[in-house]
């Protein structure tokens, strides 16, 4: 059930997503945190993989089903289920349904579970509706919303909502910011010199921003844009906003 | 479609046209500048995101059921064309398409031919097949025009030079255009070459154009135009051939309005163009000007594929506004040519298959990120990443088929080493135990982490695996 807003749930399932357990399990680990913090219990299936669009995006569905279907049956509970990543999240709330079919035996559980998918700044603000304490020193941030995250999830919305509540946080402005960092996950080898040129111009307009600190809701984009950004031997890196978050909740040092 | 129907600029060798586009920053430049134009003058269009919306679902709606019925619709423009005195002619492929625009020709006893924009004659090649006939073709739409004197093929469905610098299309009149100097006043190219199609008009017999729309329940053809010749060419010579899609056509005369508002507002950012012609017919006894004959040439080329399979349908929806292209990160970059297909950008490669079968056209539908901006801003809704993606599976089918309507050249984009790593990635990804041997190993021997990694590094850092998986630390974190 698509929780009314403003109602509190008092459990949620966690699905880290492949990228964030074995390249960024901080984002995960801060994503949890933060919601503890709320007063929220935060189970985590140990079970759990990957929602499958790596081969569903590659033109791999039979692949792709059968890892979904592993992660379908771990949500018996009707929690809602956070996602640390826009674009898993999409996966898992717009095109579970496509790749399951209507046929399937578990078309009606991808039915129940779209409706319970919140990726993690959608959840913070849409259920929990947090307010924020900054604790941290004075910085100028820039975010990067993922393409599907934005368009499929509004995570851009939520994220700058997040950040806005940060009173140290000045958020700046990069060119063309609703432009693809050029990810697009197998994209990024298959076509490798499209990929880094529209990398390359991502990283460009990011450090010109004038940002001392890049974030965003997605490990994909952010593994393409620190991997090019470390390349070309810019200082400028990004951070899941996640582990962004949690570290301006702490006191620092 | 065989390959013979591939012999120019097929899809194939895609990569390396893109790559010398990539590798020029004149180019590149000019060709964000140019996408960037046409998209600042589109929004301007749609200030209200709510009222665009409500628009383009009107706009899907149309198109929907238009190819709902579309034999119904066919069959009633046939008759209603006949009504009119408009002579219909079916072509399943282009070469059929070509023999019926020569015959034409040939009874005319015209050896020239003055075309307005028509992609669909870029399609069928006809230009070239004409020219093996001894037939001349002359583009009259400026952009088509500065093309053809330069020997090439348009780069943008709506702007067909849009690849060419001001400075290069001076050069090429200076050089092509008798008695021209060279001059990189816009205005007065504009004015060289209007001077010297207004001529042709008058000499030639047979006119050619596109069409925009078909109207099933009044038999008559909708022509958008900005540059008046597409009038001229439709009424000013003898005979005129219209040649369009057979999924062109609508039922209503009510259908047009809609769909023209969203075409002319996300093709060029205009509210509506200069000239909409309707046309209805040849001349009428005590009429005095317009053709003595028209004829509709309604081309299918792999359109009753796609219309065939429900999945695919959704691409004829496509009314050619050009908005997806110029929206696109990897079109703005690389520019058309380089797709080497008729229509190039995120149209062309949801229909190009359809056109050239998939064998060829496998580097397109892998050529994109997926990121959702041709399907946001596509005025019919076009979902174009999910045919895509559907493309993309259909292009790698392998073995045991699950489709029961196959696509031309299903399964040839296979790469057996690809589909062998996404069954091992499968396996360990389905099955906890293995996937946490996996993910342990890949932690712990971290500093084994190849330094290169293919294509991913050319550009990028490596990637490297934390020390211990999110799966890890829950665990202890939990027994905390
Ligand atoms: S697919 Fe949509 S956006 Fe692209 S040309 Fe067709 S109608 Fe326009």
């Amino acid at each position: 059930m698509p929780l009314t807003p403003g109602k509190r749930p008092a459990t949620v399932y966690f699905f880290g997503t492949c990228l964030v357990d074995l390249f960024d399990p901080e984002a995960g680990i801060s994503a949890m945190d933060i919601l503890e913090r709320q007063g929220i219990r935060v189970v985590f299936p140990d079970a759990q993989s990957c929602c499958g669009q790596p081969a569903y995006t590659s033109g791999y569905p039979a692949e792709a089903l059968a890892v979904a279907e592993q992660q379908v049956r771990l949500f018996v509970e009707d929690w809602p289920i956070v996602v640390p990543s826009g674009s898993c999240a999409g996966m898992m709330k717009h095109h579970w349904s496509r790749l399951f079919g209507p046929d399937h035996p578990l078309a009606a559980q991808v039915q129940a579970i779209s409706g319970r998918i919140y990726e993690f700044t959608e959840f913070l603000v849409k259920v929990l509706n947090v307010q924020l304490e900054d604790r941290g020193q004075p910085a100028r941030v820039v975010l990067h919303t993922s393409c599907s995250a934005r368009r499929e999830m509004g995570v851009h919305l939520t994220s700058r909502a997040l950040l806005a509540q940060l009173a140290q946080v000045e958020v700046v402005q990069q060119a063309r910011e609703a432009e693809c960092c050029g990810f697009g996950g197998t994209f990024s080898v298959r076509h490798p010199e499209l990929s880094a040129a529209m990398a390359a111009d991502k990283a460009e307009a990011l450090t010109d921003s004038g940002a001392q600190q890049l974030v965003s809701a997605d490990c994909g984009c952010l593994a393409n844009i620190n991997g090019t950004l470390a390349k070309s031997g810019a200082a400028l890196q990004g951070q899941h906003i996640a582990s962004f978050l949690k570290s301006r909740l702490e006191p620092q040092a | 479609m065989n390959d013979a129907t591939l012999h120019y600029m097929p899809g194939a060798g895609f990569r390396g046209r893109s790559k010398e586009v990539l590798d020029n920053p004149a180019l590149r430049k000019s060709f964000r500048g140019a996408m960037d134009f046409l998209m600042q003058k589109r929004a301007a269009q749609f200030p209200d995101p709510a009222r665009l919306e409500a628009l383009r679902r009107q706009g899907e709606a149309i198109r929907k059921y238009s190819l709902s019925r579309l034999p119904d619709l066919l069959e009633q423009l046939e008759a209603n064309l006949k009504q009119n005195g408009v002579q219909l002619h079916w072509a399943e492929n282009p070469e059929q398409a070509q023999g019926i625009i020569s015959e034409i020709m040939l009874r005319a006893e015209a050896d020239l031919i003055v075309k307005g924009k028509s992609m669909v004659s870029e399609e069928i090649e006809l230009n070239h097949a004409l020219e093996a006939r001894g037939i001349a073709a002359l583009e009259s739409d400026m952009g088509e025009y500065i093309v053809q004197l330069a020997g090439e093929r348009p780069s943008h469905i709506i702007m067909p030079a849009i690849h060419k610098t001001k400075e290069e299309i001076a050069r090429l009149f200076a050089e092509k255009v008798p008695g021209v100097d060279y001059t990189d006043s816009v205005d007065e190219l504009i004015q060289i070459g209007r001077r010297v199609l207004r001529e042709k008009f008058r000499a030639t017999k047979v006119g050619l154009s596109g069409v925009n729309f078909a109207v099933a329940e009044t038999g008559t053809l909708c022509l958008v135009e900005n540059e008046g010749n597409g009038r001229m060419c439709t009424t000013v010579p003898e005979v005129h051939i219209a040649v369009t899609g057979i999924e062109k056509v609508v039922e209503k005369l009510e259908h047009v309005p809609p769909l023209l508002a969203l075409l002319t507002r996300s093709a060029t950012g205009q509210a509506v163009t200069t000239y909409f012609n309707w046309i209805t017919g040849p001349r009428r006894p005590g009429e005095l000007d317009g053709p003595k004959e028209v004829h509709l040439v309604l081309v299918d080329n792999g359109r009753t594929q796609a219309y065939a399979r429900p999945d695919f349908r959704a691409t004829l929806q496509c009314i050619r506004c050009g908005a997806c292209m110029n929206h696109c990160p990897v079109y703005t970059r690389i520019g058309g040519l380089a797709y080497g297909t008729t229509y190039p950008g995120p149209i062309g490669k949801i229909i190009s298959p359809h056109m050239l079968g998939l064998k060829g056209t496998s580097d397109l539908v892998t050529a994109s990120s997926l990121c959702g901006a041709c399907g946001e801003v596509c005025p019919v809704k076009i979902p174009i990443p999910e045919l895509l993606i559907d493309l993309r599976a259909r292009s790698q089918a392998g073995g045991a088929d699950p489709y029961a309507l196959h696509l031309a050249g299903e399964g040839e984009g296979r790469k057996p080493l690809v589909a062998l790593s996404f069954k091992l990635w499968s396996r360990l990804y389905r099955s906890p135990a293995l996937y946490r041997l996996f993910a342990f190993l890949a932690t712990r021997f971290r500093a084994l982490t190849p330094s290169s990694q293919g294509a991913w590094t050319r550009s990028r850092t490596p990637l490297v695996p934390a020390r211990k998986s999110l799966h890890e630390r829950v665990k202890e974190r939990r027994s905390r």
